[in-house]
């Protein structure tokens, strides 16, 4: 936020630039190493979905939107691209690169002995852990009411490091939140829908609060018509896309609760 | 045979289905029309409360959360062949009326929300809000009174025959 020397801002550009390609680079590896997945499977196994190949591309560039290029220059100096920056990097990325199965293309991918591997990282304690509902949306809505309630929002843009920990963050605790929610990779300890429903009403809400509150009270430093602008923007933003995410809870459930004809009658 | 034993069997079903209906119907309308169209409730007020925001941001997901979820719990309902129609209704009504009476007494009031709009003389839309809140949950609960017990609601023909 500081304008006031020309250097200054020339240095930071300079260490921005480089941090930018920083965080974009793990999501350009990501799409290489997916779409490798994608033909090498293709021919042991049937024709992998197109349709998860398009999400995986489409949640890649969202990711790299928001980490790199004009709306990450921006989001320094405009909490409203800031925000669209989040909405696609926690929210919009996350959902669509869940949505195209990465666990289970590698697990397909992968030699049986690899896989098997993976299988048992997936059923380990730490895993089961960090995609357990409570604890992916305290990390998500959490994480969001310390960035945006206490200093760490100003101290983000002063120090590269922070700024790059506060991105990753945001993305992996907005992809864990994802995975805790809807099941579209295989996971080992599936819990209830109505548990997931009750704790995903109450991160939803915790987000949209945040939303309302940061109207009236922004981070230091933004301007009174950015923090309206911004605000609204968290607000419908995240509710456009938490429809989604009803949708294919719901619809899961829909698929879940099939009755079969013989045990209905009975 | 089978429908009739799942309309009674799932008769307080389709009275919560409607209910959580109600709840998201009316939610939407109330950030779609007055909100959005409108313009007459704002997105904040100096006034709110904390408990206020607290309030909002919980019914404001809880409704959201509602509308998908109340259309595949009327799907299932459909599916399993017990749906009815007037008691799904009756809950349409309890739930949008509930709402609409907690949101124009106790967050508009009391938290301090927000107005339903800004103008002089707001308490003449405080008691046309709250009048149609009341009125939509007599009906619901005259719909629930009238249709209760009704096991072959839909089956005139099972009526006539006895």
């Amino acid at each position: 936020m500081n304008h006031s020397n020309h250097n200054e801002v020339h240095i930071n550009l300079a260490g921005e630039a480089g941090s930018q390609i920083l965080l974009a680079l793990p999501f350009i590896l990501v799409l290489i190493l997916y779409l490798c997945a994608v033909f090498i499977s293709n021919r042991h196994h049937k024709k992998w979905p197109v349709a998860r190949t398009v999400y995986w591309v489409f949640g890649v560039l969202s990711a790299i939107l928001a980490v790199a290029g004009p709306i990450a220059n921006r989001a320094h100096i405009d909490f409203n691209a800031h925000m669209l920056g989040h909405l696609l990097l926690g929210m919009l990325a996350p959902l669509l690169m869940v949505l195209a199965a990465p666990m289970t293309l590698m697990l397909r991918t992968l030699s049986v002995t690899s896989a098997r591997r993976l299988t048992g990282v997936l059923r380990s304690w730490p895993s089961r852990m960090f995609t357990h509902p409570l604890v992916a949306s305290f990390l998500n809505v959490g994480g969001l009411w310390l960035l945006y309630t206490t200093n760490l929002y100003a101290l983000m843009h002063e120090s590269n490091m922070l700024n790059y920990l506060v991105h990753v963050h945001v993305f992996i605790a907005g992809y864990l939140f994802t995975v805790s929610m809807i099941y579209i990779d295989p996971i080992l300890h599936r819990i209830s829908f109505l548990f997931r429903t009750i704790v995903l009403i109450i991160a939803l809400a915790g987000h949209g609060i945040l939303s309302k509150y940061l109207y009236t009270q922004p981070p230091a430093g933004i301007p009174f018509e950015q923090a309206k602008q911004g605000s609204m923007m968290m607000y419908y933003g995240g509710d456009i896309i938490d429809l989604i995410l009803i949708f294919i809870l719901c619809l899961q459930w829909f698929r879940a609760t099939k009755p079969r004809r013989e045990a209905a009658m009975g | 045979m089978s429908t009739t034993n799942n309309r009674s069997a799932y008769s307080s079903r389709n009275i919560w289905t409607g209910i959580l209906f109600g709840l998201g119907l009316v939610g939407f309308i109330d950030e779609a029309v007055f909100h959005q169209l409108l313009h007459w409730h704002h997105f904040y007020d100096k006034s709110t409360t904390d408990i206020g925001l607290v309030s909002d941001g919980l019914f404001h997901a809880f409704s959201w959360f509602a509308t998908i979820a109340s259309s595949f719990l009327l799907a299932d309902l459909h599916r399993k062949q017990a749906y009815r129609f007037k008691r799904w209704l009756a809950g349409v009504f309890l739930g949008g009326g509930a709402f609409q009476l907690y949101d124009g007494t106790i967050q508009h009031k009391l938290m301090g929300l927000h107005q339903i709009r800004y103008v002089e003389n707001v308490y003449v839309y405080d008691i046309i809000w709250n009048f149609i809140a009341i009125v939509m949950i007599i009906i619901g609960i005259t719909l629930i009174i009238r249709t209760r017990g009704r096991k072959q609601d839909g089956k005139p023909v099972a009526h006539e025959s006895q």
